[in-house]
């Protein structure tokens, strides 16, 4: 169950009371943060400028960014992206709501979670990205290989965590439900999956990671478009800086989807301690 | 009982305040596993009134309290809780812990006290008043998590009584509290109480808990009744009454007796 892990605890300094010099200072320390990227990027093009890293080895911040700025007026950098964003939104819409929907039915029915979890933990074993060879001669190298590896990635994740969330439901809470009047949909609605949610949220936040690392390396493979499938051909070509912009683009790709789970975990959870400092 | 006979525990949503219900218990006994936890109780309270049952640790009075609120299910015996009706809608338990639902508001967790069809316009009206009654009306809006120990109990006990009990089944639910807090927690049970009139059922390890709320005092030992006190101190009670010391201090004897003999027994 290494998948599991408690929610975060969101980062807040002591409660700063209103008042310019607060305020400077939490501008301060909230762009404290960016001083070190800022620096390295720096560094980074001057190495690139002064010749002391050769350009096709590593292209400059500029180059990147004009590398991005070509593929965008060509319009192949948004179709790339357009085309990676589907496919793992696709999987983890299949993938992760089987195991949404699996995690829940198993922890709520003894009879289904013997019948059925030890065959998952033991497909859960098997390193997805190792079905790769199998999965091209399955599906060659069309959509749905795509599809099947992401959705296989991002299964697990939620699966074990809906699981556990259901599972570690504060049984006080449901006998009290219960001596309430509470059974069946009702008791599910006001008390199990609320109870799960941050356990379930957690799953999410994995299962986004996984979704990506999959992705990449399946466009990587075995694609003909998409984010993975431009950085390949621009490897044949020496072209680095179509490279260096596509790792980029993952980079945040993830980021972007990461955003969006802890905004959906913060207006979910806001009940949660640890959501209501910032309150 | 005969004048509760045609009161209809149909009708939970009643406004005002219902009687409250008597409660048989004949040869009730209950097991876990070997362990024989209640042997044969035969126990009859009369409507309204307010027993405290007490005994150390482990002696039943718990599972007691959990048969009569129909938490659990008794092996042998009968419960009867009103007119011939086993406890369900009529009976609302107090817990030890609060047991809010932290995903909910203090107002909403009051809602849960109507039951899973309580949600409507009405139900919040009577959820608001029922949060005056505790005196935290004006913390309708907030979450559970940002209320001290005292105020949760407060809010539980807004949503046992919002639907109007006609039993109230209390298990230590001031256990947990601070000193002070617990002796206000005593006062406003005693006052909703007093104005609402249900039969009470307080368990509790607190012998002085017991004197200062309850009409009657039971003591459990070893799965049977063992004492049955009635206190007759008028009400509003005041704490540190002479008399109530004294009886406190016979039934601590009583109790602190019985440990010395199981101390001697069992060496």
């Amino acid at each position: 169950m290494t998948d599991t892990v408690a929610p975060s605890l969101p980062f807040s300094g002591g409660a700063a009371a209103p008042g310019v010099a607060s305020r400077l200072r939490a501008l301060g320390e909230r762009s404290a943060g960016w001083l070190l990227p800022a620096a390295l990027l720096l560094a980074w093009q001057a190495a690139c400028s002064s010749g002391l890293i050769a350009n096709v080895i590593m292209p400059s911040p500029v180059a990147v960014l004009a590398a991005g700025w070509r593929l965008t007026l060509s319009g192949e950098l948004l179709e790339n992206m357009g085309v990676s964003f589907l496919r793992a939104g696709a999987g983890l819409l299949v993938g992760g709501g089987l195991g949404f929907a699996l995690g829940l039915v198993n922890g709520l029915s003894r009879q289904a979670f013997v019948l059925t979890d030890s065959t998952l933990q033991m497909v859960r074993n098997v390193p997805h990205l190792a079905l790769i060879p199998m999965v091209i001669v399955w599906f060659g190298i069309e959509e749905e290989a795509k599809l099947f590896l992401v959705s296989l990635g991002v299964f697990f994740p939620l699966y074990i965590n809906t699981l556990h969330g259901v599972r570690s439901v504060d049984p006080q809470l449901v006998e009290m439900a219960r001596s309430y009047g509470f059974r069946g949909a009702a008791l599910f609605r006001r008390v199990i999956l609320p109870g799960a949610l941050p356990s379930i949220f957690v799953g999410l936040r994995f299962a986004l990671g996984v979704m990506w690392l999959t992705l990449i390396v399946a466009e990587t493979i075995a694609a003909q478009s998409g984010i993975g499938y431009m950085a390949m051909q621009a490897r044949d070509f020496m072209l680095v800086d179509v490279v260096v912009l596509s790792i980029l683009i993952y980079a945040l790709l993830g980021k972007l989807a990461d955003v969006t789970a802890r905004v959906l975990e913060r207006r979910c959870l806001a009940w949660h301690p640890a959501f209501q400092r910032e309150a | 009982m005969s004048a509760l006979a045609d009161v209809s525990l149909d009708s939970p949503l009643d406004v005002r305040p219902a009687p409250g219900a008597p409660v048989v218990l004949r040869a009730l006994t209950k097991s876990y596993g070997a362990k024989r936890v209640l042997r044969g109780i035969d126990l009859e309270v009369s409507a309204g009134q307010f027993v405290a049952v007490v005994g150390r640790s482990g002696c039943g009075k718990s599972t007691l309290l959990r048969l009569v609120a129909g938490l659990e299910r008794h092996d042998a015996g009968q419960v009867v809780v009103a007119s011939g009706r086993t406890s369900g809608e009529s009976a609302r338990v107090m817990f030890q812990e609060p047991r809010l639902l932290p995903w909910a508001s203090v107002l909403d967790n009051v809602v849960v006290g109507l039951g899973p069809a309580g949600a409507g316009g009405e139900g919040r009206q009577r959820a608001i008043e029922a949060l005056a009654r505790v005196g935290l009306a004006d913390r309708a809006g907030e979450w559970p998590a940002v209320l001290s120990g005292g105020q949760k109990q407060r809010v539980a006990l807004a949503r046992a009584l919002v639907s109007r009990p006609r039993l109230l089944a209390l298990d230590e639910p001031l256990g947990a509290l601070d000193a002070l807090t617990r002796i206000e927690m005593r006062r406003l049970l005693e006052a909703v109480w007093l104005r609402e009139r249900f039969t009470a059922i307080l368990v509790t390890h607190d012998v002085g808990e017991a004197v200062a709320l309850a009409d009657r005092i039971l003591l459990i030992e070893n799965g049977a009744l063992a004492l049955d006190i009635a206190v007759e101190a008028p009400r509003p009670r005041r704490p540190g009454a002479v008399e109530a010391a004294k009886l406190e201090a016979e039934i601590l004897a009583r109790l602190l007796g019985d440990l010395d003999d199981g101390a001697s027994r069992g060496a």
